[in-house]
């Protein structure tokens, strides 16, 4: 390139050297940069090579799909048995739920996917009445749920599997954020009533493990609460796991509130606009969207302490596979079991990181040009 | 003209846009602001000066509020400062302010930035304020970039945008915290001459600023500050060729000698 000679100011813009660029300098920059470098990619190839047969072999190809029992999964293959977990899929999915019902719950899931949309997606048709519709949905899906007016009743004892934990970190997640707002506000409030309040819920929800607060749910609020007072066991741990996360949440959002430069506090006070306005509009946007990766974190978290309800006696996934287990008909699949309940959360879970890092790329504006 | 007659009634108060009376403020115990008295005319162009922590900044941030005074009283427009929070919000819907890091809202649009105002406070309709503020991005010369984030402008494209979200709301009295400090040399010029334009169409304006320039081709008075008092006051004029006080004539040699 040195062979051409520009005169001052008409150098123009050269392509980079070939070598630079490409999947070969992709592979000599990431895998082969150095010494170390390239041990460890040897290492990595090498530990995938001996893994990912070996798991396909135990997982598809020397699998059993099909029978009745245990004895006669060992009988064709010598891998996993995803029998069993096709033959309890529905109690995994719907615990207890009364068989001739459960077209309830798989309506419910279906509305929720649809109140989803229009609160995930900004740029959905007709957003307005889907967010109208997403308010209403929690009143919707107890309806359908709980029965009454109309539908048979059934009792939250009945609650179980993948329908359970979905209660719970749906109805855990949905509270805990605005919750968490509010508190998170309260704390740097001018009003000194206000903040110790907010303080005191914080640290003492965050201060106690979640195991005691579902068992002060479960057997002390029935000291405190006057004889007689029958108070639903799962709505006690609903709201134990919401106020819970949202003692978290309120203290994500006050790292988000307190990033904010002080100048974009003044200079919405400079123009006049009232304290309620000014975090709807400029403070809280600002802050939730730093927020986000710690938000979804605490969601997540939450999410997967869900599985914390079997210590109380609710029968949530964990619960129904080692009530499953306890079948002698099935006894000893726990791979298998603890495998599909993990594909169940990673699933969830992961799409929950995979949407918060595209909410986050969507709201940059401008720090990237 | 620092000197108000201490039994001045309503009447002397509506010509001065801004009064400020024996006032006193603290950080703790640090005394900031000591017996500050200042009257501002309507359309008057005052450039405030002095060295770094000399308390200019405070006190105009006092005039809307930003900051509390402890002491003394501002009346700005007729309505007194206090406590009462409807006053605060009176004054602050007539005072613009216009800051040393622009301040400007980086997760809204340019428009936005200039609309939010009009529409939440004043109540606007969104197509009147949008006409309004593409009226004002016209004359600070920047209409082109209304859909874009501040984040994507430079810095002193981004402090014209905050003169014009500023102007936006109509306010009697445009209160200016360094403008220019923190823009690079070239990028000054554009931001003073949006100012000087708004000076000659007659905005009472308080300055803080280091651009003696600008004082001397715009102020009807400069004002030097020092450790929280106000030590000279005059016309700029005056003030440049003939300064009283022994601590202004250090600062100025320190600041025009180099």
């Amino acid at each position: 390139m040195n062979q051409f000679i520009y005169k001052p100011g008409e150098h123009p813009d050269l392509p980079p050297p070939s070598n630079t660029v490409g999947p070969i300098a992709w592979v000599r920059a990431n895998l082969l940069s150095s010494p170390t470098n390239i041990v460890l990619s040897v290492l990595s190839i090498w530990f995938l090579y001996e893994i990912i047969p070996a798991t396909l072999e135990w997982a598809f190809l020397d699998a059993a799909f099909t029978g009745e029992s245990r004895d006669e999964c060992r009988a064709k293959a010598g891998g996993a048995c995803w029998a069993f977990i096709g033959e309890r899929f529905n109690l995994f999915t719907y615990g207890f739920y009364p068989a001739d019902e459960r077209w309830r719950i798989d309506l419910t899931f279906f509305l929720l996917c649809l109140a989803l949309i229009p609160v995930l997606w900004d740029r959905c048709p007709l957003r307005k009445f889907g967010l109208y519709f997403a308010c209403a949905f929690p009143f919707i899906a107890g309806w359908l749920l709980l029965g009454g007016f109309g539908l048979t009743p059934v009792d939250t004892d009945e609650f179980g599997g993948f329908m359970l934990t979905l209660v719970i970190g749906v109805t855990g997640i949905s509270f805990s954020l605005p919750i968490g707002i509010l508190l998170a506000l309260g704390r740097q409030s001018n009003l000194p009533i206000v903040r110790v309040f907010s303080v005191g819920f914080i640290e003492f929800f965050r201060g106690v493990p979640l195991i005691t607060l579902l068992f002060v749910a479960s057997t002390m609020l029935n000291y405190f609460l006057p004889k007689g007072t029958t108070f639903d066991l799962l709505l006690r741990v609903l709201i134990m796991v919401t106020l819970f996360a949202s003692a978290y949440m309120a203290e994500v959002i006050r790292g988000g509130l307190q990033a904010l430069p002080r100048g974009q506090y003044e200079a919405a006070d400079a123009m006049g606009l009232k304290y309620w306005t000014s975090m709807r509009l400029i403070i809280l946007p600002q802050a939730l969207k730093i927020s986000i990766p710690g938000i979804v974190n605490t969601f997540i978290g939450l999410y997967k302490d869900t599985t914390l309800v079997i210590i109380i006696g609710l029968l949530d996934p964990l619960g129904v596979g080692r009530a499953s287990l306890a079948d002698t008909k099935w006894t000893g699949l726990s791979n298998e079991m603890y495998l599909f309940v993990a594909i169940f959360f990673f699933i969830s879970c992961f799409g929950m990181s995979r949407y918060s890092l595209y909410l986050e790329k969507k709201l940059a504006t401008g720090h990237e040009r | 003209m620092n000197d108000t007659p201490e039994n001045s009634n309503g009447n002397s108060e509506k010509e001065f846009v801004i009064v400020i009376r024996k006032m006193h403020k603290w950080y703790g115990q640090f005394h900031v602001l000591k017996d500050i008295n200042l009257n501002v005319e309507r359309g008057e162009k005052i450039v405030i000066c002095g060295p770094s922590g000399s308390g200019k900044s405070t006190l105009i941030r006092c005039i809307n509020r930003l900051e509390e005074h402890q002491d003394g009283e501002i009346i700005v427009d007729g309505t007194e400062l206090t406590n009462d929070l409807k006053n605060v919000e009176v004054v602050r819907r007539e005072v613009g302010m216009v800051f040393q890091h622009f301040n400007l809202f980086p997760h809204l649009t340019v428009l936005d930035n200039c609309t939010l105002a009009p529409i939440w406070v004043r109540k606007e309709p969104r197509e009147q304020a949008e006409v309004t503020a593409m009226e004002y991005l016209e004359r600070v010369k920047i209409p082109d970039q209304a859909s874009k984030f501040p984040g994507q402008l430079s810095g002193g494209q981004q402090q014209r945008v905050a003169i014009a979200r500023s102007l936006c709301m109509k306010p009697r009295v445009m209160l200016f915290d360094e403008p220019t400090s923190a823009l690079d040399p070239e990028m000054i010029k554009e931001v003073l001459d949006v100012m000087i334009e708004l000076a000659t169409e007659g905005m009472t304006m308080l300055c803080v600023t280091h651009e003696m320039g600008f004082a001397k081709t715009v102020a009807d008075r400069v004002i030097f500050m020092d450790e929280g008092e106000i030590i000279e006051q005059n016309k700029p004029q005056e003030f440049f060729d003939n300064p009283q006080h022994d601590r202004t004539k250090l600062f100025l040699s320190q600041i025009l000698n180099h």
